[in-house]
């Protein structure tokens, strides 16, 4: 298990109400296992990364091994193994994406904040990741923290984002909620419990919206 | 001229579009009481009629797919969607689940009812969170109004349906990689045969349909095959969402039948950003050979694509100008595929380790014309021999990228590093 590090263990009342949030999770599928990744997500969501006794407690729900769970959880990126920031900030350097600026961005903002791919800054506000494509691409060079959008980024905007975040001054995404939840709380979303968020934000930013509102000054409509 | 035929983008204009009261406004779940009048079986003609062929790059016929579902088999079946969207330039599912996630959720309902599933799964790609809630919103709405749970709309028709976010695998858009990791397990793909329509989802008949193929299928219920037939070419019918990014004027998401060409869809976005000119672009994502601008005027529909060399994959357009160095681009996409590999087979897995190997070193001025061949070969030993079409993806870049630009790989060499200014390719670098 040492893939992930020792975290501290659950109390009582967190234990109870874990159990209650899995069981919860298993019972919306056919079959238990199903719920691995989900159940990743809620133990992140206390935790904040994997930990030894998040693995263990997945293992526990399911009646698996905590070498089956550990298996899993070092297969997917967004699974972490050391304690990520409050906030945690992604630059996509997938080629469009870096080709447009976002390895400018990367090199700046990593220098900027001092730290490297998943890593966090001491105070555990920040912490930084090279990202594949978020499918986002009309909108490179992208950034996305806590897996919500920040479209059209350079290298000056992502160093005010990241220390506006640093500095506690509300940073809403281009496409998403009104503010930023944080990295937990954003988990919890993940391992499929509702905020109540939905209906904050735009329905699609302008460069999804160009072609329809193209299409309705030229006059064009399918058949 | 080609226009626009907005269908699935419709409505992306209109502020409450993604919730159900605008859906419902916009003429939604309208269909789906018409197709719960419907024999099951005559909707599945329809949708083989209509000529539909799946929108997540495969372009295998959507209403066949259906057909060939196991019958009999003493286990349930199951409706997956693949919004696990992650091809490097694909970005439309991901603003049609934003935008409008009741027109998926419809489609799930429709498909769900052809093909006799009373459980479905939206599998979405777990780095979009507001996308997420969306369409969990969206789902939590349906089930009050009655569209989703026990005897949808009076019609004794069953069917429940998850929201279920992966954690990050670009391996889990594979059918049956997904499917695995929907299981609980490391996602990485099954062999074919048995093909998930006989052995899916615990092992019962299962159907795995993109985004973009399930949320067409309203407007076939309502309009009709011939309608949908009579948009797009003889064998690539209806309309798509042609995604352009990169160095364009305008880029964005612009629907249209297939068979539109680049040139036309440049025409809409502005062409390329001022004072420059196209270099190469990729018709379909990463994993399709990349074009030049000797392919403009090629018709972006699954045959003319594949006959000139590539794929329509899915329609993701990425433009690149003359700032753009082709060695720098394929060595980033190598070190993608490379990263994303899943480890099951050797080609792929130690395939691509090498190709990201020999890629750093080219680019950065190293190597000979020989070295050329050697990747040309280690490529040639990837294509074809692994277990999942990712291994076959990562060598469309390597090879297409030597045929069009061996010159420029050579340039590197004689001028020992990339011949390029970075700082010229960037959106503020002009």
């Amino acid at each position: 298990m040492s893939h992930f590090p020792e975290g501290s263990p659950y109390d009582v009342e967190t234990r109870q109400r874990l159990e209650q949030d899995a069981k919860d999770i298993i019972a919306r599928y056919p079959q238990p296992r199903s719920a691995l990744l989900p159940l990743l997500h809620l133990v992140q969501s206390q935790d904040g990364h994997i930990t030894q006794e998040g693995v263990q407690f997945c293992a526990d729900m399911l009646g698996i091994t905590p070498a089956q769970v550990v298996g899993v959880a070092t297969f997917y990126t967004q699974y972490k193994r050391a304690p990520m920031g409050e906030y945690h900030v992604g630059v996509c350097v997938n080629t469009l994406c870096a080709v447009l600026g976002g390895d400018e961005i990367w090199e700046s903002l990593s220098e900027h904040v001092g730290v490297g791919h998943d890593q966090a800054t001491e105070d555990g506000k920040v912490s930084l990741e090279r990202l594949e494509c978020n499918a986002a691409c009309d909108y490179a060079p992208v950034m996305m923290v806590n897996w919500e959008f920040y479209d059209n980024q350079t290298p000056e905007s992502a160093k005010r984002l990241v220390d506006d975040l640093r500095a506690g001054r509300p940073v809403p995404p281009t496409r998403g909620a009104d503010g930023l939840c944080s990295f937990k709380e954003a988990s919890r979303v993940l391992a499929g419990f509702n905020d109540g968020r939905a209906h904050e934000g735009v329905q699609a930013g302008p460069e999804s919206r160009i072609g329809v509102e193209l299409a309705k000054e030229k006059g064009w409509e399918a058949p | 001229m080609t226009t626009l035929t907005p269908v699935l983008t419709k409505n992306w204009d209109q502020a409450d579009s993604f919730t159900r009261t605008a859906y419902e406004r916009n003429g939604g779940y309208q269909p789906l009481r018409k197709a719960l009048g419907m024999e099951p079986s005559a909707i599945v003609d329809a949708v083989k009629d209509s000529g539909l062929r799946g929108r997540g790059g495969a372009g295998f016929p959507t209403g066949m797919k259906w057909g060939f579902l196991a019958q009999g088999t003493g286990k349930p079946t199951y409706l997956v969607v693949n919004a696990d969207e992650s091809e490097p330039g694909t970005c439309k599912d991901i603003p049609l689940m934003m935008a409008d996630p009741h027109v998926l959720v419809e489609g799930v309902i429709i498909s769900s009812y052809a093909i006799g599933a009373h459980q479905a799964f939206i599998y979405v790609r777990g780095e979009v969170l507001h996308v997420i809630r969306r369409l969990r919103q969206a789902v939590e709405e349906a089930y009050e109004a009655g569209y989703l749970g026990r005897d949808i709309l009076g019609s004794g028709f069953d069917l429940d349906l998850v929201v279920h976010a992966g954690a990050g695998a670009y391996i889990c858009g594979e059918e049956t990689a997904l499917l695995d990791s929907l299981e609980g397990f490391r996602g990485q793909p099954r062999l074919k045969p048995p093909f998930p329509a006989v052995a899916g989802l615990y092992g019962g008949p299962t159907v795995v349909n993109n985004v973009e193929s399930i949320a067409s299928v309203p407007s076939i219920v309502d309009r009709g095959a011939d309608w949908f037939a009579s948009m797009g070419t003889e064998k690539s019918k209806g309309f798509g969402i042609f995604s352009l990014s990169g160095h364009v004027t305008r880029p964005g998401q612009y629907e249209a039948p297939l068979g539109i060409t680049l040139r036309e869809l440049l025409e809409m976005a502005g062409g390329i950003r001022e004072g420059h000119e196209l270099k190469f672009w990729t018709p379909g994502g990463s994993s399709t050979p990349i074009f030049t601008a000797e392919h403009l005027d090629v018709p972006l529909d699954f045959e003319s694509v594949g006959a000139a060399g590539s794929m329509l994959g899915t329609r993701a357009l990425q433009i690149f100008d003359e700032t753009t160095c082709v060695v720098r681009s394929v060595l980033r996409w190598t070190e993608f595929y490379a990263h994303e590999s899943c480890g099951k087979c050797t080609p792929c897995r130690e395939g691509t380790y090498w190709l990201k190997q020999m890629m750093k070193r080219l680019e950065a001025g190293q190597g000979t014309e020989e070295d050329l061949s050697t990747l040309n070969d280690i490529a040639d030993n990837i294509l074809g021999r692994s277990f999942c079409a990712l291994g076959d993806g990562a060598t469309s870049p390597i090879h297409s990228s030597i045929k069009h630009f061996r010159e420029e790989y050579l340039a590197h060499f004689s001028h020992g590093g990339c011949p390029f200014d970075p700082a010229k390719s960037t959106k503020w670098g002009a």
